[in-house]
């Protein structure tokens, strides 16, 4: 056969492949955002749920969510972006850098169930925080750390070296630096990957299973040690352990918690390509 | 400072898993853990068919994501036009932020029934479903790794392809693919760790019956999982009993499979730094 041709048939066969993998992709979200959206109401939204969840809201859940996302975000940040400033800025390239660059990659490859064990183990039972707010944020939190540290590490070090040895030579100190040159320059980048980390752990379910989720809660939580609905464990409980539940509420539960992901998704995108644009190195 | 701190995480997480994990070992008889039947109501303990249950659907899952992100990713970056490319890498990017509950419901009450009825199985919830399933998420790792391999072979491999007489489609194939051999097989294998720690999905969509799946429509069949074991059963068992100390004992497989599999794909990754292959 004419290699030409061949190369014709091959490049129209990788463009079958590509719409394989996308259309599945329309298909969930279409498919969510169109049987979902029947249910949205006001009521929905900030309703207590009602008649064992078949009835009523979601709100619980939704401010739980919400909860848990905060927590992770006050501990994940500050330790992931001081992580990386240190991993970018003040470490040398010795044996013990090396081993935490590859501790933080397995950190990151650890399954999410495992997490939950984890945080069972160590905040629940050890720390005694019992199965609440603060138990689970911690939980999600380290499973978030490694997104953070690496995507903010890759923001430092794409900013060139000259802004540093600028700021040197004004007589800054290293910290000075850092503190007013590098990190506003890195700030998209990080922030990019701080929402990359929050969105993640926002819908991770496995990690919550064991240390904060209620399966069914019609108050809002009142400390950091209460137990919370959160949406993703909602989904998994409504769509599984609750017979006879209406079909509505399944997928009004699976759009709010992809819209609230979605939308932190397009906002880290947006920043990113907003900021690249803007950029002047 | 706070950089140490996550080996320390890292060394937490094994010790606390140890340290809830290991009494299985004293209490339960090796014969036992390793058998064949996981009945904790009975006190058996057997991890196999859990183990065999998560190789199958993860083996099954990557020789349907493998093809497919391999593809994909040779046509994004050599072939796609520009506007293609535009629209495939963010919806691969929607992809990979879409929680894995709302993939597994979406599992549940669209692709099982629709394995029910193509393939004709008494029930859809069956590890070809799983698979299915943790192909797509497997996808957007290994796209994204495989793409960057591709994106590391320098162009004068392409030119001197091109130079040969070769049709794009032979340089790429027979030169370009080749060069990042190493850079596909670490996606494939940070596409196995993901696959394999894959939780709620799996659990939703595979059927959850803990048996060998040891004969040929076993694929076809429900399976039940490592992770989905520890997700179902940990919320009804007895702080301290030898059910609990179990589920941890399978969580402590569970990480050394990762850490391992994570290790040996990062490995590569600094080889490659360190001849000054990858950039």
């Amino acid at each position: 056969m004419d290699r030409h041709l061949v190369q014709r048939l091959g490049f129209a066969l990788l463009g079958v492949v590509a719409l394989i993998v996308v259309i599945p992709i329309v298909l969930v979200i279409g498919i969510i955002l169109v049987r979902g959206a029947s249910a949205l109401s006001w009521e929905f939204l900030t309703a207590m749920p009602r008649e064992g969840m078949t009835a009523g809201g979601i709100w619980p859940a939704i401010v739980g969510t919400l909860l848990l996302t905060l927590g992770t975000a006050v501990v994940a940040i500050p330790v992931g972006v001081g992580g990386a400033v240190y991993l970018s800025e003040y470490a040398r390239d010795t044996w013990l850098t090396r081993v935490v660059r590859l501790a933080i990659i397995n950190l990151a490859g650890v399954p999410s169930v495992v997490y939950g064990l984890f945080g069972l183990g160590l905040f629940v039972l050890f720390l005694q925080f019992g199965t609440s707010i603060l138990a689970g944020s911690l939980t999600l939190a380290i499973m978030t750390l490694p997104i953070v540290i690496s995507a903010a590490e890759e923001a430092l070090r794409a900013v060139p070296t000259e802004f540093r040895t600028v700021s040197a030579s004004l007589g800054g100190t290293r910290w000075q630096g850092i503190r007013h040159v590098v990190l506003p320059q890195a700030f998209p980048g990080i922030i990019t990957g701080v929402l990359l980390g929050l969105l993640r752990a926002a819908g991770e379910t496995a990690p919550i299973l064991f240390t904060v989720a209620a399966f069914y809660l019609p108050y809002l939580p009142r400390s950091p040690f209460d137990q919370t609905m959160a949406l993703p464990y909602h989904l998994y409980v409504i769509s599984t352990q609750v017979p006879g539940m209406p079909p509505e509420i399944q997928y009004g539960t699976a759009l709010v918690l992809l819209a609230l992901v979605l939308s932190m998704n397009v906002v880290a995108t947006l920043i990113r390509s907003y900021y690249r644009r803007k950029r002047e190195w | 400072m706070v950089g140490i701190s996550s080996i320390g995480f890292v060394l937490l997480i094994f010790v606390f898993l140890m340290r809830e994990g290991v009494p299985t070992f004293l209490e339960v008889p090796p014969g036992n853990l390793f058998g064949t039947r996981w009945y904790p109501t009975f006190d058996l303990f057997g991890t196999l068919p859990l183990i065999l249950g998560s190789i199958l659907v993860t083996l099954t899952a990557i020789a349907i994501a493998l093809p497919l992100g391999v593809a994909t990713a040779v046509f994004v970056r050599e072939v796609a036009p520009s506007w293609a490319r535009e629209v495939l890498k963010p919806m691969i990017e929607v992809l990979a932020g879409i929680p894995s509950v709302v993939l597994g419901f979406f599992g549940m009450t669209i692709l099982a029934p629709l394995v029910r009825e193509v393939l004709g199985v008494p029930t859809g919830l069956t590890a070809f479903t799983g698979a299915l399933l943790l192909a797509y998420m497997s996808l957007p790792t290994m796209i994204s790794v495989a793409e960057d391999a591709l994106d590391a072979v320098p162009k004068s491999y392409r030119d001197a392809g091109l130079a040969m007489g070769a049709t794009q489609w032979q340089t790429i194939w027979r030169v370009v693919v080749p060069a990042a051999r190493s850079g596909i097989v670490t996606a494939v294998m940070l596409g196995v760790a993901r696959a394999i720690g894959e939780t709620m999905a799996v659990m939703m969509v595979t059927g959850n019956a803990a048996r060998m799946p040891v004969t040929l429509d076993s694929l076809f069949r429900p399976v039940r999982t490592m992770t989905a074991t520890v997700a179902a059963e940990m919320g009804e068992v007895a702080h301290g009993s030898t059910h609990y100390h179990a589920l941890f004992g399978v969580g402590i497989l569970l990480f050394l499979i990762t850490f391992l599999i994570n290790l040996a794909a990062a490995s590569t990754i600094f080889q490659k730094r360190r001849r000054g292959g990858l950039r």
